[in-house]
């Protein structure tokens, strides 16, 4: 019972104790196993946590006891849970897979460092989902991303270290932006806390100093999130990277922002500030759709088949805006569904694409030709996870298109609907390029005949793959918790 | 509210602006570090200027004092020190290992470079 009361903070705790301890460790597996316990443990606390939330309860923990609005709270609804969930759920799966992969790409000397900086960079995103303190988000905010820059620099190719500072310069820029407004909104109300920020902003809702925090917060969250056009940091960050950090972070980093997002725009902000009084809904609808089409287009034209997965996650990032722009319940259930279903779709095929990395020395859709022959397993998971990408029925990525489509159908916007038809086309084709080279071409000359990945990277990879095409046939799981936090948001500030 | 009492304010923005325009302007990869660390030192003016009140002292409850100005926003201030120095750090590092990989500090080199390896 004692220990069910500290879970909101035990989520964090965990993961930011295992850092320091993987450091101490050093050598041999203990590192490994604090990092993977920790997860574990994070993803066991998290189920417990989303079944406690499901019906409605809000789980409050008051950080040593000062009560809010002083004392720093955390706070568990649906939403969070259902982000804790993800988040831990894919650092879980990702720990064991990384052992073996990064034996291919990161010194030894350096594993350790790799585990702890993963660990921190967890505990950072469920920071930050878990809090109700704005300037806390913040700090977790920094924590995570700090530790995100150093893994991408990991990468074995130099042009990793240029990516790593790149992602340095706009993502600090876009955390800078995210406290500016926080610090505009605290001169406007006095307090930290979420809650009791929304109650007092309800005074001062439309003085000008409010709509510039607005502003700030929307721009700085939106570079992080890599919103189009503030996305050019993704593609080279997540091409160059090691395979198993490509893989957590475009499960969980833009997904933990967009939470943020909502959560200021549904929780603090309240809807009718934010969708009614600015344009913003139909700027989000117009980058969303610049996204969709522009990402999802030029992904179709690279030659390297890990920056093009990095491209199509820009254009997915904006189906979960588009579902965010449509201010109704639908709509937000879609994005909500979306974020969940596309981040365990593409950490799925980022993985997969790690192991074939591993066997092949390359992403380059060139050294992938013939997988389908040397590699079928990986290759067909690929596949799956594309067909995911594109919105097949099966898939979890139908479900998330299918609630948009709804959503659109709902506000009558029937040309949306072709909009998103249309740029799932887009989806088929760069998918295609895989198929045709894993399919239709001979292997090249220098490849083993016939060598799947080992099992330590294909076990986790096809449990994502898995879990993708089970949250494609069941989705009282994902849609039930989404669209509970959607009415819970929406419901609140009506 | 008069010009001058706003003055902390229009030397918040001054620094903002100023540093993002050293970011987006230089191409050597210090400056732009230099840019986003006068970018991140206006922060903290936004924050501690509007905690200082004319006349108000530490917050510690005595007799004759009744005006305290607010502790917050230097503790908030503290720990977003922190995180710039270790941005700044990061950054640092990540310039000295550029530096070693590709011979220069200048971003078109750097893109050059790239241009004609591949």
């Amino acid at each position: 019972m004692s220990i069910a009361l500290h879970m909101p903070v035990l989520q964090v705790v965990v993961p930011l104790l295992s850092a320091p301890l993987a450091v101490l460790a050093r050598r041999g597996s203990l590192p490994f196993m604090f990092a993977t316990t920790a997860a574990w443990c994070a993803f066991a606390t998290s189920i417990a946590l989303w079944m406690e939330v499901q019906h409605g309860a809000v789980l409050s923990y008051f950080i040593g006891s000062w009560p809010a609005p002083w004392g720093i709270e955390y706070r568990v609804d649906r939403l969070s849970a259902l982000v804790l969930l993800l988040v831990s759920g894919i650092a879980a799966v990702v720990l064991p897979y990384s052992r073996r992969s990064i034996e291919a790409e990161i010194p030894r000397e350096q594993h350790y460092l790799f585990y702890a900086l993963f660990s921190l960079c967890l505990a950072g995103l469920l920071g930050i989902t878990v809090t109700a303190d704005a300037f806390n988000i913040f700090v977790f905010l920094e924590i995570a991303s700090l530790s995100t820059y150093v893994m991408i620099a990991l990468g074995r190719d130099r042009r990793a270290l240029v990516a790593s500072y790149q992602y340095l310069v706009m993502g600090t820029i876009g955390a800078t932006f995210f406290v500016v407004g926080v610090g505009l909104l605290y001169l406007m109300t006095g307090t930290l806390n979420l809650p009791d920020m929304a109650e007092r902003l309800a005074a001062v809702r439309h003085t000008r100093p409010v709509l510039a925090a607005l502003a700030f917060i929307t721009v700085g969250l939106s570079l992080k999130l890599a919103l189009f056009p503030l996305h050019q940091w993704l593609p080279n960050a997540y091409t160059y990277a090691p395979s198993t950090v490509t893989a957590f972070l475009a499960g969980t980093a833009t997904k933990v922002s967009l939470y943020v997002l909502v959560r200021f725009y549904y929780s603090v902000f309240g809807e009718s500030l934010v969708f009614r009084q600015l344009p913003l809904p139909e700027l989000m609808l117009l980058l969303s759709l610049a996204a969709m089409f522009i990402a999802s287009g030029i992904a179709i034209f690279q030659q390297d088949f890990k920056k093009l997965l990095s491209w199509s996650s820009i254009g997915q990032i904006g189906y979960i805006t588009l579902g965010l722009s449509f201010d109704t319940v639908t709509g937000l259930t879609a994005s909500l569904v979306h974020l969940f279903n596309h981040a365990i779709t593409k950490c799925g095929l980022f993985l997969l694409l790690g192991g074939a990395v591993v066997v092949t020395g390359g992403s380059a859709l060139t050294r992938l030709a013939g997988l389908g022959r040397t590699m079928p397993l990986t290759s067909f998971g690929i596949v799956i996870g594309g067909l995911g990408l594109i919105g097949v029925p099966g898939t979890a990525g139908f479900v998330s298109k299918w609630y948009l489509v709804l959503a659109a159908l709902e506000r009558g916007e029937w040309w949306l609907v072709f909009a998103v038809l249309l740029s799932s086309l887009l989806a088929v084709v760069y998918v295609w390029r895989f198929v045709e080279m894993a399919y239709f071409r001979a292997p090249p000359s220098d490849m083993p005949p016939r060598r799947e990945a080992p099992a330590s990277l294909l076990i986790p990879a096809w449990l994502m793959i898995a879990a993708s095409v089970y949250f494609g046939l069941d989705t009282s799981v994902t849609v039930g918790s989404a669209s509970g936090a959607a009415e819970m948001l929406i419901g609140v500030k009506k | 509210m008069n010009a001058a009492s706003q003055f902390s304010y229009w030397a918040t923005i001054g620094l903002m602006v100023a540093g993002l325009f050293i970011v987006m302007a230089r191409a050597n990869l210090i400056k732009k570090l230099v840019g986003l660390a006068i970018f991140q030192t206006s922060i903290y003016l936004l924050y501690i200027a509007p905690g200082k009140l004319i006349g108000g002292t530490a917050p510690i409850i005595a007799d004759g004092f009744s005006i305290y100005s607010n502790p917050l926003p230097h503790v908030l201030i503290l720990t977003a020190i922190v995180v710039g120095i270790a941005v700044l750090a990061l950054g640092l590092a990540l310039v000295v290992r550029i530096r070693e990989a590709y011979d220069s500090i200048e971003e078109d080199e750097i893109l050059a470079a790239e241009e004609r390896q591949h």
